[in-house]
């Protein structure tokens, strides 16, 4: 049903967009939760999962057993499902989205025969053509000659249709889970001091690092846990400014955090987790080139685990006329060097600021710029303009800045030396200052 | 024929030692250094400084080796000159502390420096800067009355190995190399008699 008519017909119709990807990383974390019924489980479609339960049903007491469980816990995780078991994967895929069941050995043909063959997974051209030929229901086209149906609708169909009742095969290839990247350490007595917790610290950096580097990830963020024998914990999290799996340069960061610890009565445990990792390729390794970038992302590190890693930015150019749009100051650890060729533009002042209103004691004529003005409390007196250029907002943005319409910006040369970026604004009928030159 | 000290070569800061500039011009002369050196840039200010740097209004080749620091607060921007300095894959480091820096403060950025063999520009108020610093510039905007520079002032008032002087030069942002001026009087004594009004342009 189309957006309007369904408003036409409820008014209070509330509606929201959908949100896809955050939908696909709810079903992958429902497929990982999944797994408790089955090892092999994968994702089947946008909004479905597929799972092989060949041996697995006693142990929830069977197959009803086991989907009344499912269902009880989905209900109370607030999650609305549909499910179903069947010999074949189709159709378990049909009856889910169609009332859910159990169809039992050997009911096979008789139950699904009841369902559309929209539930066929089959394109919906084929559906309307089927429609149109009055084949409404599975249970239509398994008794038909299978020449025929092939010749006017292709082999899709018919692979389909043998899917759903278990002629053909169709596996289920379960997803590969990333481990979990977390290695700990009990030590028989408990530790308090600076250099032991760093021994510690060391020997599971190794451990992870290496299982990092066999699964080809960096760690881009670290938690170390360590456990005192009182039974709190204390945590010590870090940042990368890189994914990266090389113990010596990751150790120095918790330093800080170390020295700040408070041991109390010791610790008996330390637990590492790299919560959040990327993928890292193995790199080629050079003396000259990759020092100078190592060094720069170990700084980037150290600065972004003090003042976070927001702080520390680039200037990258933006797609915008309007000059305080025209760059914009991105994460230097989360972004890409963008080099630019373009010359230093010679109308544009070095260092820009919000706009400040100047004081003009005697208006000069429309058009012109003042003779003489104050800003930030000094006087300064006109001896050379170039201008104006008019800079007109982007109507496609709304910015409360630039709501008093265009700007005629005018490059002032004073006599006490100060090189400064006026505008008029005419629709305000106001002079302000924006930026000073080199 | 200019003597020796006042050429160009007189502005390059010593390597593996921190500087400080005060005065109204102090980032031209900072860029000016920006285009000097080759490598990765830093350029320090407070988080809460609302001046930004334009980079269309740049030299050629500054913007995309610049990389902005934002410490929320003076105890970690003074850090962070400090990190940046020692580390050997910076270049240049332009800071603007708020407070006035400490004898303690400079000698630290000093030997951080002098560890990662790295340059120092510190901008600094009238009268704030440390004793710690190699050399001392003040640097101001001058008009140009008549014709068509774009002036500077720039004054070597500290050098702890070397003269103090002063210099007129121009330089608008365009090329990498600055043109030494000869002071207004000597440079139009020849035009003192025309009109300045005709010449004068704009106002």
């Amino acid at each position: 049903m189309a957006l309007a008519d369904a408003r036409a017909i409820c008014p209070d119709l509330v509606t929201r967009s959908s949100d896809l990807p955050s939908e696909a990383l709810a079903l992958v974390s429902i497929r990982r939760w999944a797994s408790r019924y089955s090892p092999i489980i994968a994702r089947d479609g946008a909004d479905g999962l597929i799972a092989d339960i060949t041996g697995v049903p006693h142990l929830f007491g069977g197959e009803a057993g086991l989907r009344t469980d499912l269902q009880e816990r989905l209900s109370r995780f607030g999650i609305t499902a549909g499910s179903a078991i069947a010999e074949t994967r189709g159709a378990a895929f049909a009856l889910a989205r169609h009332g859910g069941g159990i169809i039992a050995e050997g009911n096979l043909k008789r139950d699904i025969g009841k369902l559309p063959v929209s539930t066929l997974r089959i394109s919906n051209d084929t559906v309307r053509a089927l429609n149109r030929l009055g084949l409404s229901k599975i249970a239509d086209l398994t008794p038909l000659p299978r020449a025929p149906l092939v010749r006017r609708f292709g082999q899709g169909l018919i692979l389909r249709l043998d899917q759903a009742l278990g002629q053909q095969s169709e596996p289920i290839s379960a997803e590969t889970d990333l481990p979990h990247f977390g290695v700990r350490i009990h030590f028989p007595e408990p530790i308090g001091l600076q250099t032991d917790v760093t021994g510690g610290l060391k020997r599971l950096l190794k451990r992870l690092c290496q299982t990092l580097a066999q699964y080809e990830r960096g760690a881009r963020r670290l938690r170390l846990y360590l456990c005192r024998v009182d039974h709190d914990t204390a945590i010590i999290e870090i940042g990368l400014a890189r994914p990266m799996n090389a113990p010596e340069r990751i150790a120095p960061l918790f330093s800080k955090g170390i020295n700040e610890l408070d041991a109390k009565f010791g610790i008996e445990a330390m637990r590492l987790v790299a919560h959040i990792t990327e993928p890292l390729k193995p790199e080629q390794i050079s003396y000259c080139d990759t020092r100078q970038t190592n060094e720069l992302t170990d700084l980037f590190s150290s600065l972004g685990n003090r003042l976070g890693f927001d702080q520390v930015q680039r200037i990258s150019p933006a797609n915008s006329t309007i000059p305080e749009r025209s760059f914009v100051h991105t994460p230097a650890a989360y972004s890409k060097i963008k080099k630019s060729e373009a010359h230093i533009n010679t109308q544009r002042p070095a260092i820009i600021f919000p706009p400040e209103v100047i004081r003009i004691d005697y208006p000069a004529p429309p058009g012109t710029p003042p003779a003489r003005f104050f800003w930030r409390q000094s006087k300064y007196r006109t001896i050379k303009a170039t201008g104006p250029e008019r800079i007109t907002p982007e109507w496609w943005f709304d910015d409360p800045s630039w709501r008093s319409g265009l700007r005629d910006y005018w490059r002032i040369e004073t006599n006490e030396g100060l090189r400064i970026w006026l505008f008029h604004a005419p629709k305000i009928q106001q002079w302000s200052a924006q930026g000073t030159f080199i | 024929m200019q003597p020796d000290h006042l050429q160009p070569s007189a502005f390059t800061l010593a390597t593996a030692r921190m500087h400080e500039v005060m005065g109204t011009g102090w980032y031209s002369f900072a860029l000016y250094q920006a285009t000097k050196h080759n490598g990765t840039l830093f350029w320090i200010a407070p988080e809460k400084s609302n001046q930004t740097l334009l980079p269309d209004g740049l030299p050629r080749n500054v913007a995309h080796r610049l990389h902005l620091i934002r410490p929320k607060n003076e105890r970690d921007l003074l850090w962070s000159i400090e990190e940046t300095l020692r580390s050997s894959a910076v270049d240049l480091v332009i800071a603007e502390p708020q407070k006035p820096l400490s004898l303690t403060a400079g000698r630290r950025m000093q030997l951080a420096a002098e560890k990662g063999q790295t340059t120092g520009l510190i901008f600094v108020r009238e009268g704030q800067g440390s004793n710690a610093c190699e050399t001392r510039w003040k640097c101001h905007p001058l008009a140009d009355q008549y014709g068509n520079l774009t002036l500077h002032h720039w004054q070597l008032i500290r050098n702890k190995r070397g003269i103090i002087g002063d210099w007129t030069v121009s330089w608008n942002g365009e090329t990498d190399t600055i043109n030494m001026v000869p002071s207004a009087r000597q440079r139009y004594r020849t035009q003192e008699t025309t009109d300045h009004r005709a010449v004068r342009a704009g106002s």
